[in-house]
């Protein structure tokens, strides 16, 4: 029993070893035999147009209304007449750059981008197109991945428009919600404002960009099989690119604020 | 001209190639047939450079391709062309993107000349009014042309196929046969076709390989393969009754 037992914790740790080698292998090749680059701005602009414009639309309805829903939740948990009315604009701002705009809607582009990626990238890996790039001697990871990492270091401007429409949102939702007037909304907005809490929101931005674009990838250029891997590999995907968007959440508060 | 010297191949425990040896004439339309699993697919993936072979040799016009620099392995490959079972068209372009693809990647040729050689090698492929359909849009046997038309768009020194004729009628199957053996000559290329189609063997097979287990049971091409005795070739070649009689036949008119 506990022979098996080693035997499956080998073979777990190897699996999960070979990955992280793989995955690492992957990027060190992403940046090998650059494609030609009248090609690759195309690429560049497609990626860009898939993955950031085309996102927009999405992060701005999420955003909007999870910072209502944050300054109506903060306010109506403010009881005491003692608390001044400003600080639900406080509560927003903070929650909305530090935590929500980066992180939160972070986890949404692993699900909109990432499973977009990794299908994308799969089913050209299934109908052997990936093959075809390669038999033509051309780089396919770089030809592949890395429009789509240059496409997300763009990533922060999708970022800035969900901190902007967090705030309008908890604004018009605080305002016209009958809970503080417009002033004490912004009073409370701009108090103790710390520019550096925005330096950190970008630092976790950029992370969070680069793990979007290459876990996906990742998991939809090594995929093997047909149609229903490419599900399954989506799946996969979404599901470690949230956790390591989480791992380094943590993992860089802790560095640049603690 | 390609040579093949003892080339060995395994995944795992499993031995996939066991020592083949041949050498693909150029201006010819080589076959290497066999039964599935028999090794072809390894075989022509060790051809393209996508597999090393674990032993052997593979030199392209005298030139070893494990002698190569990675330079010299990629500028080799710009000029081999593929045509995938599935033909492997870009889905996100259209047919004249796919087939301006190799030029776009590898050639200095302005827009112009590009949209030229792509109206004549789709024009040469009798696609000459498909420039702005997806490939969603087009048949099987449209696809498989439009391939071919991207294969050889970069004039390849080296045609490969994969089984070319799989889900086609047997007319089209027949215009792919006619095309890839009229672009070979045409061009004088080496034409290397993995099949299991035998209208293809003895339509276009001017050299035919024979694998089978991983071994190379028998060469030789379309005229010869009527009067060979080996017995591994005749159980498949001539599995059907109508191989049989035109066999018969062929032998009786030549008797």
């Amino acid at each position: 029993m506990s022979d098996f037992f080693t035997l499956a914790v080998s073979n777990f740790s190897m699996t999960y070893l070979t990955n992280i080698g793989a995955y690492f292998l992957m990027i060190a090749e992403m940046f090998r035999k650059p494609t030609k680059w009248s090609v690759m701005r195309t690429l560049i602009l497609k990626d860009i147009d898939d993955l950031i414009i085309g996102s927009l639309g999405i992060v701005a309805f999420i955003s909007f209304f999870v910072g209502g829903v944050v300054t109506i939740q903060t306010a109506l948990n403010i009881s005491n007449p003692l608390i001044p009315k400003y600080l639900v604009g406080f509560a927003t701002r903070q929650s909305v750059i530090l935590e929500f705009a980066p992180t939160f809607i972070s986890i949404i582009m692993a699900g909109k981008v990432g499973s977009f990626i990794t299908s994308s990238i799969g089913t050209m890996r299934v109908t052997e197109q990936i093959d075809a790039l390669e038999v033509m001697g051309i780089n396919s990871l770089n030809y592949l991945v890395f429009p789509k990492f240059i496409a997300m270091m763009l990533y922060p401007f999708v970022i800035s428009i969900a901190m902007f429409l967090g705030v309008l949102g908890g604004m018009a939702a605080c305002v016209y919600g009958g809970f503080s007037t417009l002033e004490d909304y912004i009073t409370g907005v701009q108090l103790d404002f710390i520019p550096f809490h925005i330096v950190y929101a970008f630092i976790k931005t950029f992370v969070f960009a680069f793990l979007l674009a290459t876990i996906p990838s990742f998991y939809g250029f090594y995929m093997k099989g047909g149609a229903l891997e490419v599900g399954k590999a989506s799946t996969t995907s979404f599901v470690w690119t949230s956790v390591m968007i989480i791992l380094f959440n943590y993992l860089l508060t802790q560095l640049l604020l603690s | 001209m390609i040579e093949v010297k003892n080339i060995y191949k395994s995944f795992g425990d499993s031995q996939i190639l066991k020592g083949i040896s041949s050498t693909f004439e150029k201006g010819k339309t080589n076959l290497v047939i066999g039964q599935s699993g028999s090794g072809k697919t390894v075989f022509l993936k060790c051809l393209l450079g996508l597999f090393t072979p674990d032993e052997g040799t593979i030199a392209y016009d005298g030139k070893n391709y494990s002698d190569l620099t990675d330079d010299q392995k990629r500028n080799l490959r710009a000029e081999m062309g593929m045509v995938f079972q599935g033909s492997a068209l870009f889905d996100s372009m259209t047919i004249a993107e796919n087939v301006m693809f190799p030029l776009r990647m590898f050639t200095k040729m302005s827009k112009s000349e590009m949209q030229d050689r792509v109206d004549f090698v789709l024009n040469r492929v009798n696609l000459s009014d498909a420039h702005k359909k997806m490939p969603s849009e087009a048949s099987g046997g449209m696809q498989k042309r439009v391939a071919i038309a991207r294969a050889i768009v970069n004039n390849p020194k080296y045609l490969f196929c994969d089984e070319p004729n799989s889900g086609l009628d047997p007319k089209t199957a027949i215009v792919i046969d006619n095309l890839i053996q009229e672009i070979t000559l045409e061009y004088n290329i080496t034409t290397v076709i993995n099949s299991h189609d035998m209208n293809s063997v003895m339509e276009i097979g001017q050299k035919i390989l024979f694998l089978k287990d991983g071994l190379k049971a028998w060469e030789g091409s379309n005229a010869t393969i009527f009067k060979t005795d080996n017995e591994a070739v005749t159980n498949f070649v001539y599995s059907s009754e109508l191989f049989k009689k035109v066999r018969k036949m062929y032998i009786d008119e030549n008797s």
